[in-house]
């Protein structure tokens, strides 16, 4: 029966909205997938899906194990930071290495040193069939790049990972549908709705960690087409990558990483907000977009991200 | 909840709105958007400089602002929109979610898609055409699926002289349109509201600046209007309806106390719910009471519409994904039949023989069509009589179910009177109903 009687409640703050969605997203994929497994690369919105998947399903177990597709150039620090957290959480963490399709001959690189972050493609579909998981959670959201904009919350890929973007599956209400056939595969995406400062919101009023590399640190770095390169960077095994060229200037700089993926693609800013409130507040001023300043590897064409996830990138 | 305020207030935003807007590139829609975007400045500085370089390649003159909603590659090369894109932008006191769909008749069912999660409407019209079918047809499906606030844009006020008889004619004219199809007398029942307003949204008049070119009008600019619009799920009270998700029994936890958790997780579709509020679980009818409320591991006395919350109940009732969580005193029996407006987003027409599968709030049934009673023409809203139903097809139709669902009429509740239809052999979502 319609009443005319007001409700007592207020509506939700954004936050608190935003949050409500990504658990509700959370648990659609945990009641309708028989075999999901949520991607945790240390970086800060994976960190945020942690939180929220821990508002989902404590006192319970996550209902998924994680996994890292490793190219086998990340951070130190980030790498350090996933296996803690992974850790304190006590959930199953699987690892799949780049580096091992590499080694299989699945992956080949046209140079030594040619950014490894669009195989993660191959590595990631041979993880799924190796597992026979059916629907991955990630954390893209919809504002980091224009192909995204029309990109699902439960996104549709075929046997071969691919994302077609004229055969998606109309989303209304919160209804979501992330059936799949076998071989098939869900892209679950639980913060679709959040930009960079809802993320950055959300980690200052959770008080969640991150790895340090977030925060203003000195590092070296070269100026190179106009963007800062960070050079002569130290992996988990104690390998130094990215030397600088022979004729190029090597710079010690305050900057932080507005954005974390393989070491060869993606670049710092200079900043010297070494907290998150400081962060928060230099995202509310900045005038470049987080991909258009931190992600060497979108620049090549507009359609670039389009192009990698027909590919099957995440 | 915790709610912890950041500190610096202009960031701090403290309410959501999802509005849609409706019209064609021809409308201005385009640029309404990135106008928005552009002077909340939501847009930064390396995407400016892209549009920038994208604009002097196609020989204009000005920044084209429609450029920040071009489409996908694969819509570029076809020169058309096919699907609906979402955009956010901010304005420190509230967080906006566009849902921008394309607007000609052909892609009805982007709207209604676009329509399903909207709390307000811009219908944009232009000046110089006045109402016109397309506005009829934009008005129609945001009244059919639900959405409360209809804000009527009247834009290129610019290429009218900033004409106000021009202005009011149209307004005129869209009341009356208005009234006939029953939007203007629903008024007050439910809460849905008209509000008109003059703009160009090329010059940007009226929409974040006011400008000096229209002292007539002293209304709100639309900036004003969408920083006042309700954000509220419903405008009144709705009973408290609560689908389980998910059903959490950390049984093999080392944690004694754990032995017996039972948590029904979910999101509260609509309604309130306290500690000690009795209940009772759909369909089977058992009753308890509500023993505890929780987020994660934190406890609350009482949890509303829209929050993701799990629920703790005071006996051990055999429940599962799919059940409904109702107050004792607002049970509903479930139904084994439903009339819905139903509108078909498949290519592959519907077949009348074959049995779908119904997705009700976290619950599943099979379904098979009973009766077409009639189609609507989106143009003309003529009801016609029909056998088949083809996509961006509206027709009401009887469904007969193999599971009980609990359900609400549309009207009343958009979340329990919803359902989407699914294909079992592809598994597509192949339609979209609103329960009658």
């Amino acid at each position: 029966m319609t009443t005319t009687k007001k409700p007592n409640h207020k509506p939700l703050s954004h936050l608190d909205w935003l949050e409500s969605e990504a658990i509700y997203i959370l648990r659609e994929v945990a009641g309708q997938c028989s075999n999901p497994v949520l991607l945790f690369s240390g970086g800060k919105d994976s960190l945020c899906i942690l939180r929220l998947a821990e508002k989902a399903f404590r006192p319970g177990k996550f209902p998924f194990p994680l996994m890292h597709i490793d190219t086998g150039h990340n951070y130190k620090e980030v790498i350090d930071f996933r296996d803690q957290r992974a850790a304190e959480l006590g959930e199953r963490l699987i690892v799949r290495s780049v580096e091992d399709s590499m080694k299989r001959g699945t992956v080949v690189l046209k140079t030594p040193d040619e950014p490894r972050n669009k195989h993660q493609s191959v590595t990631l579909l041979e993880a799924i069939e190796e597992f026979g998981f059916d629907c991955c959670i990630g954390g893209a959201r919809r504002d980091e790049e224009k192909a995204r904009a029309k990109e699902r919350i439960m996104s549709f890929r075929d046997e071969f990972g691919q994302w077609d973007p004229k055969n998606q599956r109309p989303e209304l209400w919160d209804l979501y549908n992330a059936r799949s056939h076998k071989g098939e595969n869900i892209r679950a995406f639980p913060i679709s709705n959040w930009t960079e400062m809802d993320v950055w919101q959300y980690i200052e009023r959770e008080k969640l960690e991150l790895p340090s590399i977030y925060f203003a640190h000195q590092r070296d770095i070269v100026m190179r087409n106009g963007a800062i390169v960070p050079v002569n960077v130290p992996l988990a095994s104690g390998e130094i990558i990215m030397p600088p060229k022979a004729n190029e200037e090597v710079i010690n700089m305050q900057v932080r990483f507005r954005t974390v993926g393989d070491i060869t693609c993606t670049a710092p800013v200079i900043s010297d907000a070494d907290n998150v409130s400081k962060i928060v507040l230099e995202t509310a001023t900045t005038t470049i977009t987080e991909r258009g300043a931190t992600r060497l590897d979108d620049q090549t064409s507009d359609a670039s991200m389009e192009q990698r996830k027909k590919e099957g990138y995440f | 909840m915790a709610n912890t305020q950041t500190h610096n207030d202009s960031n701090h935003n403290d309410s959501l709105l999802r509005f849609m807007t409706c019209g064609s590139v021809d409308d201005g829609k385009s640029t309404l958007i990135g106008r928005l975007l552009y002077d909340t400045k939501t847009i930064l500085a390396d995407t400016l400089s892209h549009i920038e370089r994208t604009s002097q390649k196609r020989g204009m003159e000005a920044v084209d602002l429609s450029l920040l909603t071009d489409g996908l590659q694969a819509e570029r090369e076809q020169g058309i929109t096919i699907d609906v894109a979402y955009r956010y932008f901010s304005t420190g006191t509230r967080k906006y979610i566009i849902a921008d769909a394309p607007g000609h008749e052909q892609y009805t069912r982007n709207m209604v898609t676009a329509a399903s999660t909207a709390n307000l409407a811009i219908i944009l019209i232009d000046a110089r055409k006045g109402v016109l079918t397309q506005t009829r047809r934009h008005t129609y499906l945001a009244h059919l699926v639900g959405i409360p606030h209809i804000v009527v844009a009247v834009n290129k006020m610019d290429l009218v002289n900033y004409d106000q008889a021009v202005y009011d004619k149209i307004c005129a004219d869209y009341l009356a349109f208005a009234t006939e199809i029953g939007l203007a007398q629903s008024k007050s029942a439910a809460g849905n509201d008209i509000s008109f307003i003059p703009m160009s949204a090329l010059n940007g008049d009226m929409l974040v600046d006011r400008l000096d070119n229209m002292p007539w009008y002293a209304g709100p600019t639309m900036l004003e209007m969408l920083e006042a619009a309700p954000t509220a799920h419903s405008e009144h009270a709705e009973p408290f309806r609560f689908p389980v998700q998910f059903v959490c029994r950390p049984h093999a936890s080392d944690n004694p106390e754990l032995h017996d958790f039972r948590g029904f997780m979910g999101r509260i579709q609509s309604g309130e719910i306290a500690v000690g509020d009795a209940v009772t679980v759909l369909p089977n009818g058992y009753t308890s009471k509500v023993k505890a409320i929780q987020i994660g591991e934190e406890k609350l006395q009482s949890a509303t519409t829209e929050q993701s919350v799990t629920l703790l109940l005071e006996d051990e009732i055999d429940t599962s994904r799919g059940d409904m969580i109702v107050k004792s005193g607002d049970v509903k029996e479930p139904v084994k039949q439903i009339e819905a407006f139903v509108c078909w987003l498949s290519e592959t027409p519907m077949s009348t023989a074959r049995t779908y599968i119904v997705r009700h709030t976290t619950r599943e049934s099979k379904a098979k069509v009973g009766t077409i009673s009639y189609k609507v023409d989106v143009n003309t809203l003529e009801q016609q009589t029909t056998t088949d139903l083809k996509m961006n097809d509206i027709a009401r139709i009887s469904f007969k179910l193999a599971q009980p669902l609990m359900v609400d009429s549309y009207a009343e509740n958009r979340s329990t009177g919803a359902f989407i239809i699914i294909d079992e052999s592809t598994n597509n979502t192949v339609g979209a109903g609103m329960i009658v």
